[in-house]
């Protein structure tokens, strides 16, 4: 079934030395759910080694066997040719096994040392540690600064403090959960320097991603996934991302169907000079912002994260209400002032970046959370009472129309997979037949199927005549589905300009904040005061 | 770490199991504890616990006894597990069940030549927009000026004490009454019906049974319901979905103060028969254990309201008939929050026997 190592050797840099550790037919049974099922990996020191599999596809499960936080069902592991129990994280930290979850673990009160220390065993000396952070953050070029406070840190630099308290412990084994989702193209590069570097010094890597180019350039080998079980090993620079996609989805990866641009549709959102600023001390003030979106097209606004996309999706959806009426109109009203719920009534959806706790309630079951944005749209209340049989037909129709792999409509939202729980506000909010739909990071930490769907998703509501305003920190995503783009920076919001007119390199300079407008006005004023001299 | 050779894991889900058991695992520690606390009394616990436990539900007149202390806690807990819910924490039960006491006297005194049948009804709408109103301050403050509402709520009780005193050692007291610090009784028609004869039981019961009903209703199959649930749940997803939050606030702490003005209506109307500064007897504290030892949930709570009325009386037999003192009540309704504390910690997490690291 698996295709021998040696028939695929890998890199010459992972070559070296003997096994580092080796899994032997490790099979998790959770309770009516095979997540792996016989799965054999292998990896050397030195090893940049991906695994590679859609949502469910059991990477996950996979990895938390390996760094303790479950234990196997069958199976045997080797740590260094030596058969192995690991217990729990302590256990394999102790090891040598470090992990930096996709998810981050950090206090936001406290500073960066603080963390760091919470994580060591015993009582460590915060001063000492704080130069063995500057030493470790130099020599893998992370910079981070022992004392800051992590609320005050972007996504980037908390990742980097993720990285770092792995690296104080001097692992042999890092293991990465998709580690880029959240950075730019620049701190991309720069990761992926430091995990080289790491590698050449003789740490192997397990690098979780469903990002098909990210690993051909990273990966020495790769082993994919599919429903638990392997289905392949590959040399990740000798395939294609489309090759590698098929072994991963086991058939050929869909591509959007993009139609024309309608054009001259009715106006269905406008900012207006739309100011505010953050109740937030650590965010971002947004400053005399305008935008329309018009009814069948796609709008997408690209930007590093922390550049005031939360405070204007806030904004936009009224769960932070203005003091104005006017900056935000939707469907032709001035909504600044209405609440989320009124503004919802005018008929916007909205889809926010956070998905258990904003999206969905956690410990409710599907059809429950189906009532949360759906109880007016779709009828499911009657004189002030719920009428659950609806609601939960409501729920099966997102669950059979977006693909949504769950337990039926009473399962818990959070027993659900990211992309899937995706999948499924996705639908709740499409399926109420949106004249506006505003999106924030559709597709953030879903694998290459679901992306795909949703994507598609997207295009064919806009097909239908809905404005869509995308707000996202994938490019390539943005690329892919938009009509026309801006980018938010420091607050403000660029021009906005037709996709078919741009390339990705020019938004990726205005990411910084320079763009045509700002240097126009800038050199409008500069030749009003050479006329005026 | 030093190695201990016990350690909670966290579960990968709460149990459900764990979240019906932890109750009467805390009532049965309750009575284990209790036991020892008789012996080292220098009482016989077995004797304790037949005066705490069997004696007071022997017979018919015991059973009613019975009902007619759950009632109350019933009515308050009903109205608190409605906030509690949505993580509104009103901790003031027992001033809103004052001030209800104090409407419902104030209407009944107001008409106290009337024989009419809608006396009583007007009686019980008073105390409920009594209650209501002294919440309603907690509420208002929260709103407008984010104060704590556990701690507005829970000192607005000493000020409804202080009132129900100036009231019934002025303006009210009774000018037959030989200077005590009390009302005139209640005629008939200001009396709630005794269900059944010989006994003190009266229709309070059977609105508390009501309310309890009205309460599963609202919980569970009104809009307004399930939006206090979300709200509780995940406040952001509440504000996503855009429910008001303040609302969620206003509805649970009026719902919390009209159940236990009602609560207080029944008790003046009912076995008291007059408003004295006594009124203030505790049971809107101790629907707060009630609520939780119920979970929050109205079946629940029935039960929970009848093992604390049980509570109640046992105190009062050991008292009088073991002279132990009458803060005994007091310590077994602590315990038994404590232990329905401790036990809940099993919810989400199982205890597991030996070292944590293999290696």
């Amino acid at each position: 079934m698996t295709i021998p190592n040696t028939d695929t050797p890998p890199d010459q840099a992972a070559q070296r030395g003997a096994l580092l550790l080796e899994l032997q037919g490790i099979s998790k049974i959770y309770p009516g759910v095979v997540a792996n099922d016989g799965v054999d990996l292998q990896i050397r020191p030195g090893e940049i080694h991906a695994v590679l599999g859609e949502n469910g596809a059991g990477k996950s499960t996979l990895m938390k066997i390996i760094y303790g936080v479950t234990r196997q069902s069958e199976g045997r592991m080797l740590w260094q040719g030596d058969e192995i129990a690991i217990d729990n994280p302590a256990a394999a930290r102790s090891l040598g096994i470090g992990m930096v979850f996709q998810h981050f673990s950090l206090f936001e009160t406290l500073t960066v040392v603080e963390n760091v220390a919470l994580a060591m065993p015993g009582k460590p000396d915060l001063a000492a540690l704080s130069q063995r952070i500057e030493e470790v953050s130099e020599r893998y070029g992370l910079p981070v600064s022992p004392r800051r406070h992590v609320h005050a840190l972007s996504v980037g630099e908390r990742q980097r403090v993720e990285i770092i308290r792995c690296l104080l412990q001097e692992p042999k084994l890092l293991i990465m959960d998709e580690p880029t989702s959240v950075l730019t193209p620049q701190a991309v590069r720069k990761l992926f320097e430091t995990l080289r570097q790491l590698a050449s010094e003789g740490c192997a890597i397990l690098y979780i991603s469903h990002k098909l180019d990210e690993i051909r350039e990273l990966c020495h080998t790769a082993t994919v996934l599919r429903g638990g079980k392997v289905t392949g090993h590959c040399i990740p620079s000798k395939e294609t991302p489309e090759s590698m996609a098929r072994l991963m989805i086991g058939k050929d990866l869909p591509i959007c169907e993009h139609g024309t641009v309608a054009r001259g549709g009715e106006l269905r959102l406008r900012l207006a000079g739309l100011s505010h600023a953050s109740p937030d001390p650590f965010g971002t003030d947004l400053k005399d912002l305008h935008l329309d979106v018009h009814a069948g097209e796609i709008v997408g606004i690209a930007g590093v994260s922390g550049n005031g996309q939360q405070e204007l999706l806030l904004a936009i959806s009224g769960e932070e209400p203005l003091a104005e009426k006017y900056p935000v109109q939707i469907c032709g009203t001035e909504a600044g002032r209405m609440s989320a719920g009124q503004r919802r009534r005018l008929g916007m959806t909205f889809v926010p970046e956070d998905r258990l706790g904003r999206g969905a309630v956690p410990s409710l079951s599907l059809a429950d959370n189906a009532i949360l944005t759906a109880a007016r749209t779709r009828g499911l209340v009657n004189r002030g009472f719920v009428n659950f049989g609806l609601a939960s037909r409501f729920a099966r129709k997102c669950i059979e129309q977006f693909n949504v792999k769950c337990n039926g409509e009473g399962a818990a939202a959070k027993s659900l997979s990211g992309g899937n729980l995706q999948k499924f506000i996705m639908g709740r909010e499409i399926l109420q037949n949106p004249k506006l739909l505003v999106c924030a990071q559709p597709t953030w930490g879903v694998d290459v199927g679901a992306a795909a769907f949703i994507r598609q998703s997207l295009i064919d509501l806009r097909e239908k005549g809905c404005a869509i305003l995308i707000i996202s920190e994938e490019l390539d995503e943005l690329f892919e589905v938009c009509d026309r783009i801006a980018v938010i920076a420091k607050g403000r919001l660029s021009p906005v300009c037709p996709v078919a007119d741009t390339t990705v390199e020019r938004i990726g300079v205005w990411m910084s904040g320079m763009w045509a407008d700002a240097e126009g006005e800038a050199e409008g004023t500069t030749t009003q005061e050479t006329a005026h001299a | 770490m030093p190695d201990f050779p016990l350690r909670l894991e966290p579960r990968a889900e709460p149990s459900r199991l764990m979240s019906y058991l932890s109750p009467l695992i805390a009532v049965a520690l309750t009575l284990l504890v209790g036991l020892l606390l008789f012996s080292a009394l220098g009482k016989d616990p077995i004797e304790g616990f037949r005066y705490f436990f069997i004696n007071p539900v022997r017979t018919l007149y015991g059973l009613s006894e019975l009902l007619l202390k759950a009632t109350p806690l019933m009515m308050c807990a009903i109205g608190l597990a409605i906030g509690f819910r949505a993580n509104v924490w009103n901790i003031g039960a027992e001033g809103q069940f004052v001030l209800g006491a104090i409407g419902a006297s104030g209407a009944a005194l107001y008409f106290s030549g009337s024989d009419s049948a809608m006396l009583l009804p007007a009686m019980v709408v008073a105390g409920a927009l009594a209650g209501a109103a002294w919440a309603a301050i907690p509420a208002l403050l929260k709103t407008q000026f984010n104060a704590n509402e556990i701690l507005v709520s829970l000192m607005l009780v000493y000020v409804a004490q202080l009132l129900v005193s100036w009231l019934v050692f002025g303006p009210w007291r009774d000018p037959y009454g030989f200077g005590f610090p009390q009302t005139e009784m209640f005629h008939d028609a200001a009396l709630l019906p005794i269900l059944l004869d010989g006994t003190r039981l009266s229709f309070a019961f059977v609105i508390a049974l009501a309310m309890l009903a009205l309460g599963y209703v609202f919980m569970h199959r009104s809009y307004t319901g399930f939006k206090m649930r979300v709200a509780g749940e995940a406040a952001a997803a509440a504000r996503y979905a855009g429910f008001s939050a303040k609302r969620m606030i206003w509805i649970g702490l009026l719902c919390g103060g009209g159940a236990a003005g009602i609560a207080g209506m029944a008790e003046v109307a009912g076995p008291m028969g007059q408003l004295t500064d006594k009124v203030s007897l505790g049971y809107g504290f101790a629907a707060i254990i009630v609520a939780f030892v119920g979970r929050l949930n109205p079946v629940g709570i029935l039960f929970a309201s009848l093992l604390m009325a049980l509570l109640f009386l046992g105190g009062e037999q050991v008292q009088q008939y073991m002279n132990l003192p009458s803060s005994i009540s007091m310590v077994f309704q602590g315990m038994l929050l404590f232990f329905l504390l401790g036990s809940d910690v099993f919810i989400n997490y199982r205890l597991r026997i030996g070292c944590a690291a293999s290696v």
